[in-house]
């Protein structure tokens, strides 16, 4: 019990960064029918810019509160990520959108290429070590544990995806995005400045993807500058499996595959009978992908299927 | 001038082929107006340019004195004028109150829009019943009702109509031009392309013939429906 509860826990916190990532492939896949490859980059950027403030910061001031110290860390991060993911539309994606649908993509791949040389040569090629800053309690939950670590990306992620749901359905930016997704045309014919609202779901997406960013660093305790590669590739995958271009679909694709990783890499020693270990986790992601693939290409809550991969 | 639109010898190019060529044309305030020609003359290509989809290669367009010509569409959109796109393009998964709801977008005025959702319910009915179901699960007819009602919902000067009968049964054509003559008469200038030349002609009170891409005649609308080349190539005598 107590280990399936771990694993339960565990998969919820990853998969509910997953989400959060996802939700930035998923948006901009709703409205442009475009997958932004460089958008694990961006979150890759969003973890190594606030783990330097949060550096600078912890040496400068050692006596500062960690959540504040981490905060100063997203305030900086998050519109370091939005100015990104502006500039790499506006760059590599606009002056393409006429073009054929797999010169986008390979600038997209060229894009995050770029974004992690460009990490490689301002921070290195080691891993960056988050600073003992955080809060370190552990509480036990029926033999299993939870930290708070964990427990604030839960709340957090939860709170986030709250507030981007019901900006969706309820503000004007949110009728312009989803009339957007529908219908660029139509959309520009109802007086939507369609530019305007497409580098707005970028700037969203990119928001969402400093904050998961700076999750998983402070999870995991350390940042590098390829990690925005497998990251980027699993919240792909869990778009994929929501049903790509649906945001309901990204959350929940996020979580699941948070827990088949979780739930897969705990087990899979017992059943494997030891042969294979829990580093085995990260190939869950792409058998969920195949799969997903192979028996419902349009995802569990999708309607439409995906055109390109 | 006093013309409302004031499309100037417009030209317009799609990969090399001239598809418009030269073309002018006047609506005045509150008139109603008809394109007609055949398919592939050039209607919805003109419609495209003058609502900013299209950039023309040449020529000019004018909206209320002031040159619209290269605009953005949604800039186009907010000085009132107002495209229904050909097959409609109502937002399939939206509900047909969004729908309508987007048809006010770039205006801020809430009092106003409350006011104009209620005068669109009262004109469509049959929307008023389905005001909470996807707009994508509509018939043809009741579809091209909520393009309508969305279109009035932005408070046009001047509403494009894109093939409003395409597609739809006879009944639905009456009622659907039944909506049009009755937005027309609260003031609202309105240019119609129509494969349907008898239906256009007998609802406009004008007319101007397009092939290949230019006007070959114009006139009062019941001229053009008298005139003997009309009638063979348009009107099926």
């Amino acid at each position: 019990m107590d280990i399936f509860l771990q694993q339960l826990i565990n998969g919820l916190v990853l998969g509910s960064v997953y989400a959060l990532v996802a939700l930035g492939y998923t948006m901009v896949y709703g409205i442009l029918e475009l997958i932004n490859f460089a958008h694990g980059e961006i979150t890759m950027m969003g973890a190594m810019v606030a783990l330097s403030v949060i550096g600078a910061l912890a040496l400068a001031a050692p006596g500062l509160p960690g959540v504040l110290v981490l905060g100063a860390g997203l305030v900086v991060a998050i519109p370091v990520c939005v100015a990104l993911g502006l500039l790499i539309e506006r760059v590599a994606y606009r002056p393409l959108r006429h073009a054929p649908r797999l010169a986008p993509l390979i600038t997209a791949i060229g894009v995050s290429i770029i974004l992690q040389n460009v990490a490689m040569l301002i921070w290195g090629k080691q891993y960056l070590p988050f600073p003992a800053i955080l809060p370190q309690g552990r509480h036990t939950l029926y033999g299993a544990s939870i930290t708070d670590v964990q427990i604030a990306i839960l709340l957090l992620a939860t709170a986030i995806m709250l507030l981007l749901i019901l900006m969706v359905q309820k503000t004007r930016l949110g009728r312009a995005m989803r009339a957007t997704a529908q219908s660029r045309q139509v959309a520009s014919l109802m007086g939507v400045d369609v530019n305007r609202v497409i580098a707005a779901t970028f700037a969203i997406g990119s928001a969402l993807a400093a904050v998961a960013g700076v999750m998983v660093s402070a999870y995991y305790g350390l940042a590098h500058y390829y990690m925005g590669f497998l990251l980027g590739l699993k919240a792909f995958s869990a778009a994929v499996l929501g049903g790509i271009g649906n945001l309901g679909g990204a959350m929940l694709g996020g979580l699941l595959l948070g827990l088949i990783e979780s739930f897969g890499a705990g087990y899979i020693g017992d059943l494997t009978g030891g042969f294979l270990g829990s580093n085995y986790q990260d190939v869950f992601a792409f058998f969920v992908l195949i799969a997903v693939l192979v028996f419902r290409p349009s995802g569990l809550l999708g309607v439409r299927v995906v055109e390109r991969a | 001038m006093s013309a409302l639109l004031a499309i100037n010898r417009l030209s317009v190019a799609y990969g090399g082929i001239h598809a418009v060529r030269e073309l002018s044309l006047e609506v005045a305030p509150g008139e109603m107006v008809c394109l007609i020609g055949a398919n592939g003359a050039g209607k919805t290509t003109t419609l495209k340019a003058v609502s900013g989809l299209l950039a023309p290669h040449g020529g000019s367009v004018h909206f209320d004195g002031q040159s619209i010509t290269r605009l953005p569409a949604h800039e186009v959109a907010r000085r009132g004028l107002t495209l229904v796109p050909e097959g409609r393009g109502v937002f399939p998964r939206m509900s047909v109150a969004e729908n309508l709801m987007m048809g006010a977008y770039a205006r801020r005025d809430r009092a106003e829009i409350a006011r104009d959702l209620d005068q669109v319910y009262a004109l469509l009915p049959r929307l008023t019943e389905r005001r909470a179901q996807l707009a994508g699960l509509l018939s043809g007819g009741e579809q091209q009702m909520l393009a309508l009602g969305r279109a009035m919902m932005a408070r046009p000067r001047l509403l494009l109509l894109d093939e409003p009968s395409m597609g739809l049964a006879p009944l639905m054509v009456q009622a659907v031009f039944d909506i049009i003559r009755r937005i027309a008469a609260g003031g609202v200038a309105v240019l119609l392309i129509e494969q349907n030349a008898h239906l256009a002609l007998k609802t406009c009170a004008r007319g101007y013939v397009l092939e290949n891409g230019t006007v070959t005649l114009s006139g009062p609308a019941a001229e053009l429906s008298a005139n003997p080349a009309v009638r063979q190539a348009y009107l099926g005598d």
